[in-house]
């Protein structure tokens, strides 16, 4: 029987293996510094090579042919709001319906199956909806049109509407439903002033995302609307939009155009976050005290 | 029966403190104020209506499978499977062989994941695992916002900024470095195959550092503690507690950005040079089949034509499709039943 | 003035189990009649059928007659129709959270149509009284919103919502049981005034609570009604032994 203490000695941890680790915490703040780097440049140089040429005249004229000086995309980005409105009156509705569909009558293998598809359809490449569009209005009007460019956009706006819409009439506590059908309110009526109402902040937070989302698209645009040098006003010729022309300035082999394709991204960009930061800004001023 | 000695309810106990006794003003009762009968048709309709936007959406798929189908037929029935094995991309004489596209959008996709994942996996861990809390908010808003810029504006960066510095320092530097492999061979036109596999990896890694993150946190704390309680240093805990657990879900996130990839059209375009033929080095051109869409869909003359684009466009469709659904299986199969935010 | 309940041999199921067998009272009109019980017994799904309530939930299935003064609940009225003269308060007050007090108080007349504005004032001011919130919400009635409220406020919020429709029946399932003391007193003396006009039912774990507001008590347990009686007599002199063993606390 001993009465020395086996003092248990733990080795030091070597240096080779805190080495490695410091070295990976380097090559994680490495890896940070590099994919932020992009993010700051394209804002930087958005700003830094657009702003000069944002003029008065670039926002309220058309394109001029090249060699003259000025003109604008003030068609384009009417154009592209025209075309997101089409967009908008076909695809919000039918996306948030869906979105109704799947949390208040979908909770079966039928919704199941609904909801699938809705996903699949999220991950469609946007110049194969831009096919279809095409096949669906634009073969059979036998021209390009906004309309087109709006029914491409709804498809794409509808499955991202329709799975938020579900996931914030979800959160919706059952409780409140049963409030109301406690009081002999139909059930429409509650799915609509009830449950939707509670979520609506939600709901909209949702639409604009997707709104946000097809705003900058190109791809679907490019054999829907075409695209237009001059101002349209019908919804059934081929109409010019902003993404479109900040693409056929960029490839072209004009410098006065690419300094235009520039300013009509940043154009692009500050609509695009406007519009968003306009929405979220009213949703929260209409809720209530304490709500 | 009864039994004395358990307690019971003081029925004839003095009345305890009532509450106030509030003056409740009740008046008699009218009569109802609203209609007795109640119609069940707004109801029935409404169900209707919603059960026919659930609808809508699979017509849309199915729309789109089927117009994809139809226009197709036309070279199907000219070219059969040979369409995706001939290299000939030749408009003029009607000969289509769509293997240059197909080439080129697997090489610039696993190019742009090559380049993508150690960048998007290293930010997620470093967000989760290494970042002070105060700083985890806006470093993955940060991350976000890389997703958030649309397509066209990548382009329009990458064609005169990103372009240029490839030609002037980045490909002659490949080339005299890694030049012997072959993939660094041939002039440096800065547009090509490279320029693509860079741009496309900068709009990928916001998805798949998200899906990271997700998965990453999804691992329960007991997990990095037991490797810390045998003496592990912090990357050693994070690549045997945390990274080996996620894996499943990592390997899905990637998944979901090649089915990004795959189907990215806009910057791809701008970049790539829009030459359709195969090449060893990435520094020559090339086109996807998302580009050749892109470009010269709207200018396609004759029906064997169009069909043959379209034809294009059903196999990036499928391909898609499938790719997309095994990422999604293989994130569910690890977020299963776990919350997604926050640690277990 | 209130109506009386009759309910004849009925039995609910919830997909293949059965919840409630033959069950068979007499509610009288203006009177409180509570129902105890321990947790799981049927007592909340007994009151849900008195409303049509369990329906809401898929797979729940309901047989036997239920009468609500004349008409009948489950022979061709419709449930929108009936939960209009039959009013519910709820375990955990459940206000809408978007919603003003007044707008949660006027809530079932609005949403059904009713668009009186005089009127909907008049008698949202007469339900907040009848719940005794008046004094204590009159100076913020549009301007707060219903979830902003205390919990015993809220439960008051409900109660009054449940009264503005006047409804001839008042269902209650456990509304203090989330409340605290104070609250719950509020409330029981709340329901000790209201038996003048509205019937009500009330279902309890509390039997305190049960032995000071209801004249009759019904006594259940595994989904059958044990006993029905005065209160005084379930408490003091019950028939069953299970009764008994159950009230004496020996369980539940």
């Amino acid at each position: 029987m001993t009465s020395t203490s086996t003092a248990i000695v733990i080795p030091p941890i070597s240096l080779w293996r805190r080495i490695v680790d410091r070295t990976m915490t380097g090559v994680a703040v490495l890896t940070v510094i590099l994919v932020l780097l992009p993010l700051f440049a394209i804002f930087a140089y958005l700003v830094y090579k657009g702003i000069g040429a944002i003029n008065w005249a670039f926002l309220t004229q058309t394109p001029k042919p090249v060699g003259e000086p000025g003109g604008g995309m003030a068609n384009a980005i009417v154009g592209s709001m025209v075309i997101l409105a089409i967009a908008s009156v076909l695809g919000v509705p039918l996306g948030i319906g869906a979105g109704i569909y799947l949390s208040e009558y979908g909770r079966n293998r039928y919704g199941d199956a609904v909801r699938f598809i809705s996903d699949v359809l999220n991950g469609v490449p946007s110049i194969v909806i831009g096919i279809v569009a095409y096949a669906m209005v634009v073969l059979r009007q036998k021209h390009f049109s906004a309309l087109a460019g709006g029914v491409a956009l709804a498809i794409m706006m509808v499955p991202t509407i329709a799975r938020t819409t579900e996931q914030m009439l979800l959160l919706v506590p059952q409780a409140i439903r049963e409030a109301a059908y406690g009081l002999g309110v139909s059930r429409w009526r509650t799915t609509l002033s009830i449950t939707l109402r509670a979520a609506t902040s939600g709901v909209i937070t949702g639409v604009m995302l997707a709104f946000a989302r097809v705003a900058g698209e190109t791809a679907p645009l490019l054999f829907t609307a075409f695209g237009n040098q001059f101002w349209n006003w019908k919804t059934d010729q081929p109409t010019a939009a902003l993404p479109l022309q900040i693409f056929t300035y960029a490839i072209s082999p004009f410098d006065e155009w690419h300094q235009q394709a520039w300013a009509g991204a940043l154009v692009l960009i500050v609509l695009i976050v406007s519009a968003v930061s306009a929405v979220r800004i009213a949703v929260r001023r209409g809720t209530l005290a304490g709500a | 029966m009864s039994n004395q000695a358990l307690p019971r309810p003081r029925f004839n106990a003095p009345e305890p403190e009532r509450a106030a006794k509030a003056d409740l003003k009740l008046e008699p009762r009218t009569a109802p104020l609203l209609p007795g009968k109640v119609s069940g048709i707004p109801d029935a309709v409404f169900g209707w209506a919603m059960r026919f936007c659930g609808l809508a959406v699979v017509s849309l798929l199915s729309l789109i499978v089927y117009e994809l189908i139809v226009g197709s037929q036309l070279s199907w029935h000219a070219f059969g499977w040979k369409f995706f094995g001939h290299s000939d991309w030749n408009p003029v004489e009607e000969q289509f062989g769509a293997l240059p596209f197909i080439y080129g959008t697997l090489v610039s996709s696993i190019l742009s994941l090559v380049i993508a994942v150690p960048l998007a996996v290293g930010v997620a861990v470093f967000i989760t695992e290494m970042c002070p809390v105060r700083l985890r908010g806006i470093l993955s808003f940060t991350t976000e916002l890389l997703a958030a810029i649309p397509s066209v504006i990548y382009g329009l960066w990458a064609i005169f900024i990103l372009v240029p510095l490839l030609r002037a320092y980045v490909q002659p530097f490949l080339a005299t470095t890694l030049g012997w492999t072959g993939l660094f061979s041939g002039p440096p036109y800065g547009i090509g195959m490279l320029a693509a596999g860079v741009i496309l990896a900068i709009m990928i890694i916001p998805i798949i550092s998200s899906i990271t993150r997700e998965v990453l946190t999804v691992v329960p704390q007991h997990q990095r503690e037991a490797v810390l309680a045998l003496g592990a240093t912090r990357w050693e805990m994070i690549r045997m507690g945390v990274l080996r657990n996620a894996r499943a879900g990592i390997v899905g996130g990637v998944i979901l950005g090649l089915g990004r990839a795959l189907g990215e059209t806009m910057a791809v375009t701008m970049v790539i040079g829009n030459r359709p033929e195969i090449a060893k080095s990435l520094f020559a051109p090339g086109y996807t089949m998302a580009s050749v869409l892109a470009n010269e869909f709207s200018e396609a003359t004759g029906d064997v034509y169009l069909s043959a684009l379209i034809e294009i466009g059903l196999a990036l469709f499928l391909v898609t499709i499938v790719v997309n659904a095994l990422a999604r299986l293989m994130v569910w199969s690890v977020t299963r039943g776990q919350p997604t935010k926050g640690v277990a | 003035m209130g109506v009386g309940i009759t309910v004849e041999q009925l039995n609910a199921f919830y997909g293949k189990t059965q919840a409630l067998f033959d069950i068979n009272l007499t509610v009288l009109a203006n009177h409180a009649t509570a129902l105890i019980g321990p947790s799981g017994c049927g007592k909340s799904t007994f009151i849900r059928c008195l409303n049509r309530m369990h329906e809401t939930i898929p797979e729940a299935r309901v047989e036997g007659k239920v009468r609500i003064g004349e008409f009948s609940v489950y022979n061709g009225t419709s449930a929108t129709q009936l939960r209009r003269r039959v009013g519910m308060v709820f375990q955990k007050p459940n206000p809408f959270p978007t919603m003003s007090i007044y707008d949660n108080v006027a809530a079932g007349l609005k949403l059904n149509g009713f668009g009186n504005r005089k009127q909907l004032d008049q008698i949202v001011e007469k339900s907040l009284h009848s719940s005794a919130l008046w004094d204590e919400v009159k100076d913020s009635l549009h301007k707060k919103s219903g979830a902003s409220l205390s919990g015993g406020q809220q439960q008051r919020l409900c109660i009054a919502r449940a009264l503005a429709v006047q409804p001839e029946v008042l269902l209650m399932d456990e509304p203090c049981s989330a409340l605290d003391p104070i609250s719950t007193g509020k409330i029981e003396e709340l329901i000790f005034q209201l038996k003048e006009q509205y019937t009500i039912v009330i279902v309890t774990h509390n039997m305190q609570q049960a032995a000071r507001v209801a004249e009759f008590t019904g006594f259940f347990l595994l989904g059958k009604m044990i006993e029905f009686d005065k209160t005084e007599k379930v408490f003091t002199n019950p028939s069953d032994k299970r009764t008994e063993d159950y009230v004496t606390g020996r369980f539940g």
